[in-house]
């Protein structure tokens, strides 16, 4: 996790808010390390994280992961951790039919499919064991990315249907929270993919949006993060709280400031 | 060193950088060679393995596209288990010769190819592969073809005992063939004994289907399951995936698909404004790119994006592929008159380069980048009367 995006979130892993769903979405960018900055922060608040990877493979978010502080493998061993690797699971359920249903199943189906076996996939891997040894604080569900389920087939209504279950369940029921990232495809016209951002816009208490420079590409800052804080449940009296800040990601770490004051230009 | 400083306590970047430091072959200590990335298993030690490098940034196996200059602007090279994917230029001139450089870069370095097409036959896409332009060309010739004649021969080495206990493959290599990434003159034809001497396995659309074979409905095109079976069949036969325990391979396969999307596949993307409405070619990807991570491959697609209609469609496509590239071209274009590009035959884009196992990727600073195809070289630079406080990092 990247202390200083925790500063400006006005969180830490020992008091993160429960019950929210947080929506990431880039346009022009890369919006990935808001991905692995959530991932490492909540596996240090010790939660127990289910994670649909649908882009990248395991060892690229381990790899990473070890920078930022926490090591995926053991997580996996030790159970905090269920990860559903999308690539390696396609070839899996493409080439060899499967007894019962796979989370990926829809990648069989000619005509557009649900996502039901994936929410059931994710429904038991994140119910509270009996046992209670375990003892983790609070389970967590993270999608990465949401996008790819329009690409490869899926209507936007399966897509929000499943987010909403998972809500229901996850962040109701279990007080959870749900973290999901979204390509905004910007001034491409992609009707499936603005109804499923606007929709998860709708109804997600904290959005944050990557954006590429106006002016193109700059190699000290990489882009703008937009921070929106919502109260869906509420009618919103009170007005919706917005940041906008600059950023450039190093090695290891991302750095905030205000815009305009880049340590390379000041 | 530089390398293993940014390393750090990454176990993968550490002994490759050394290895990569001591490039001479007489060093007298264990090479510890680089781990694949899609393999997440800890496995025996991978030796190093001829035309892959790892990547100065992060460890990670790379193979030269053919292009020494595009290897540059990609950060080194393309990554192994990952997909380049070219958007055609209008009348395919440029694009297939990148994919005949990436053909040919492997059959220099002696990777295994499967080349797929469903508009020429593979064979005869390997003939027209341009000549490598190596130091001693016959010289080379006859060593590979004594190589490839007596594999198992146990060859005693009167110069220094300790050789031979290193894998063959590392000292019979000819000095020119170890680099990584070579030229080639685009107007000879590459000598027909290294074809010959290479392993390639072809795959013709209009051979592997019948056109009155019913099809029943399912969640692909015909074609696009068939080139899948046909992929994953050669990486596991062959042992890339590393999942087949008598065969230890130790070799790179290189993939090249031609013209995917175009409607000799069986899609029609290209055709109409709302194709493809079965998803068939971002499903063909998406399972492509699995199958890529968790074997030692690379692949390379040329797509005619330029015929696609449906921009959001492009998008998708572009989030599915690792590296993208667009070429350009100014033929037939206004711009083929212009006095500012009157040095170039086209543009290349570099639309997107993957951030593996990273939280940033080797961008280039230039974004204005043109080509231009000389007789033995192809080169990209930066636009002349563009820009010039630019600095040059090629």
């Amino acid at each position: 996790m990247f202390p200083e995006l925790n500063n400006l979130l006005n969180t830490t892993p020992d008091r993160a808010e429960q019950g929210k769903l947080t929506l990431l979405c880039d346009a022009k960018t890369d919006g990935s390390f808001l991905v692995h900055h959530f991932l490492s922060f909540y596996l240090k608040a010790n939660c127990k994280v289910c994670f649909v990877a649908l882009i990248q493979s395991f060892s690229h978010y381990n790899i990473v992961g070890q920078k930022l502080g926490v090591n995926l493998t053991m997580a996996r061993e030790r159970g905090q951790l269920v990860f559903l690797e999308g690539l390696k699971s396609a070839v899996d359920v493409f080439f060899q039919a499967q007894e019962k249903p796979h989370p990926l199943q829809f990648l069989r189906e000619a005509s557009a499919g649900n996502l039901k076996p994936l929410f059931e996939f994710v429904r038991d891997a994140l119910k509270p064991v009996d046992s209670g040894a375990a003892g983790w604080t609070y389970p967590v569900l993270l999608v990465d990315d949401l996008s790819v389920l329009l690409s490869l087939g899926l209507g936007a209504v399966a897509v929000l249907d499943f987010i909403h279950y998972c809500r229901a369940t996850v962040c109701w029921e279990l007080k959870g929270n749900v973290v999901v990232l979204v390509h905004d495809s910007g001034d491409v016209e992609d009707e499936e993919n603005d109804i499923l951002l606007n929709g998860l816009s709708h109804q997600s208490h904290l959005i944050l949006r990557a954006e590429g420079l106006a002016t193109g590409f700059c190699r000290d800052v990489h882009g703008q993060l937009r921070i929106l804080w919502r109260r869906p449940s509420q009618s919103t009296s009170q007005r919706d709280q917005s940041l906008t800040y600059q950023y450039k990601i190093q090695d290891r770490s991302v750095s905030f400031f205000a815009k305009g004051m880049s340590p390379a230009v000041l | 060193m530089a390398t293993v400083a940014t390393c750090g306590g990454d176990a993968v970047g550490v002994g490759s950088a050394v290895a990569t430091a001591s490039k001479s072959n007489v060093t007298s200590f264990q090479r510890r060679g680089p781990r694949v990335s899609g393999t997440n298993d800890s496995g025996p030690r991978l030796v190093s393995i001829t035309g892959t490098r790892p990547s100065v940034r992060n460890g990670q196996l790379l193979v030269s596209t053919g292009l020494p200059a595009l290897d540059q602007l990609l950060g080194g090279g393309l990554a192994v288990g990952t997909v380049l994917l070219i958007e055609e230029d209008k009348y395919n001139i440029y694009s297939s010769l990148l994919f005949k450089y990436f053909l040919a870069e492997g059959i220099v370095n002696g990777h295994t190819l499967l080349v797929a097409s469903a508009n020429e036959d593979p064979a005869n896409i390997l003939q027209e592969l341009p000549a490598p332009l190596l130091d001693n060309c016959k010289k080379e010739f006859d060593e590979d073809v004594y190589n490839h004649k007596t594999p198992e021969s146990n060859i005693k080495m009167k110069i220094a005992w300790r050789y031979q206990l290193l894998p063959k493959m590392e000292q019979i290599r000819p000095v020119s063939s170890s680099r990584f990434g070579h030229y080639y003159d685009a107007s000879k034809r590459i000598p027909q004994e290294l074809i010959e001497a290479s392993k390639w396995h072809g795959f013709f659309l209009p051979e592997k289907i019948s056109p009155t074979l019913k099809v029943e409905p399912c969640s692909l095109t015909h074609g696009y399951i068939k080139l899948l079976q046909f992929i994953q069949n050669i990486i596991y036969e062959e042992g890339f995936d590393g999942s087949n325990p008598q065969k230890k391979q130790k070799n790179i396969l290189r993939i090249g698909i031609q013209n995917l999307g175009s409607p000799l596949w069986g899609d029609d993307i290209c055709c109409t404004e709302n194709g493809d409405s079965g998803h068939n070619l971002t499903k063909f990807l998406y399972v492509l790119r699995g199958l890529l991570r968790t074997s030692l491959s690379a692949c390379i697609i040329t797509m005619p994006t330029h015929l696609i209609q449906n921009k959001a469609f492009i998008a998708h496509v572009t989030n599915l592929s690792d590296t993208v590239v667009g070429l350009e071209s100014f033929i037939g274009s206004e711009r083929e008159t212009n006095p500012l590009y009157k040095d170039y035959h086209g543009l290349i884009h570099i639309r997107q380069i993957p951030r593996l196992n990273n939280l940033v990727c080797d961008e280039s600073d230039v974004k204005d980048l043109g080509f231009k195809l000389k007789r033995k070289l192809f080169t990209i630079e930066l636009e002349s009367g563009f820009a010039f406080f630019h600095s040059a990092h090629f």
